[in-house]
């Protein structure tokens, strides 16, 4: 039997997608998976860490401000300083922005609406340890539901960004061109996700765990995870 | 005890959509005169410490550190002697 991967997910007070993850892994995957409490100071024996969509803390004075200080928080710096594999959707995207993982930060939608809907996206690069299930320029279909993913950064960083492919999902139409019209909040470059330097933090705005059970009628988030199972394979 | 009031605002280089959307009604209502809205987030509190350099010191730190992300926002504030 192949090496199964153990999961952490992070519950803060007011994250909405935690069971959503922990089922995937674990019923569709059947992967171990475990629920991590923000206020634990050990994130235990696990490969990988992700931190769910929400609303930590009711997003309060900033998406992610406050989460960013919880006791597991410290943890999870640590452990991804180390090298563990971090993952963040949706707001916790926004908790790594603000913990500092990943470089930028979220504005408001450009719409100012909440947009909450099915949107196109392309991997950008398949050789990570996220991607290695998809082909590199393939179109992704997975849902948004975010009033702040209108990604920011300083021009300097988006170059590096670029230059050193860390850009790896942006939001396109359905044949993969990166339009404006595509871009469902605003986000600088289309950006709807990005992983660091060291190839072992990822942040994305879509929820892949909402398209991974055939019921739903959709499973491209299959291949997020399938991806990263498959880099704990020997 | 010192009162601090923070403003954090959007930095000016950055699109603020809620300001304009704010200005769009205010043209709405007939006031043509008025432009450049701009939002933001006023954070009241107090400093329990002696001197006002020291309640200076404090509120910069947590603008730092909480208040305001640097990538996006601004502050700035006023101390009272409370």
């Amino acid at each position: 039997m192949s090496h199964r991967a153990k999961f952490g997910v992070v519950v803060f007070p007011g994250s909405n997608c935690d069971r959503d993850v922990h089922y995937v892994l674990s019923e569709i995957f059947q992967q171990e998976a475990r629920y991590i409490w923000h206020k634990d100071s050990s994130l235990g024996d696990i490969d990988v860490v992700i931190l769910p969509g929400g609303f930590a803390y009711g997003d309060y004075l900033r998406c992610g401000a406050i989460a960013r200080f919880s006791p597991v928080m410290r943890e999870v710096v640590q452990f991804a300083e180390k090298g563990g594999v971090v993952v963040g959707i949706c707001n916790g995207f926004q908790v790594l922005l603000e913990a500092g993982l990943l470089p930028g930060a979220m504005l408001k939608n450009k719409s100012l609406n909440f947009v909450c809907k099915y949107v196109h996206l392309r991997v950008e690069d398949a050789t990570t340890r996220f991607t290695s299930a998809c082909r590199k320029g393939e179109v992704l279909e997975i849902p948004v539901a975010h009033g702040e993913g209108n990604y920011i950064v300083d021009e300097e960083t988006l170059k590096r960004l670029e230059d050193e492919n860390q850009i790896l999902f942006r939001y396109c139409d359905r044949k993969g061109a990166i339009t404006e019209e595509a871009n469902p909040n605003g986000s600088m470059a289309n950006i709807a996700g990005l992983i660091n330097e060291r190839g072992n933090v990822v942040g994305l705005m879509p929820h892949p765990e909402r398209c991974s059970d055939e019921v739903l009628g959709h499973v491209d988030g299959r291949k997020f995870f399938q991806s990263i199972i498959n880099s704990f394979r020997d | 005890m010192h009162s601090v009031k923070i403003t954090v605002t959007l930095r000016k280089s950055i699109l603020d959509p809620q300001g304009k959307a704010i200005e769009h009604a205010i043209s709405t209502l007939g006031y043509g005169q008025v432009g450049e809205v701009r939002t933001g987030k006023l954070i009241e509190l107090k400093i329990d410490c002696p001197t006002k350099d020291e309640a200076e010191r404090v509120t910069n730190e947590l603008c730092k550190k909480l208040l305001a992300n640097p990538v996006m926002e601004d502050y700035a504030y006023t101390i009272e002697q409370a």
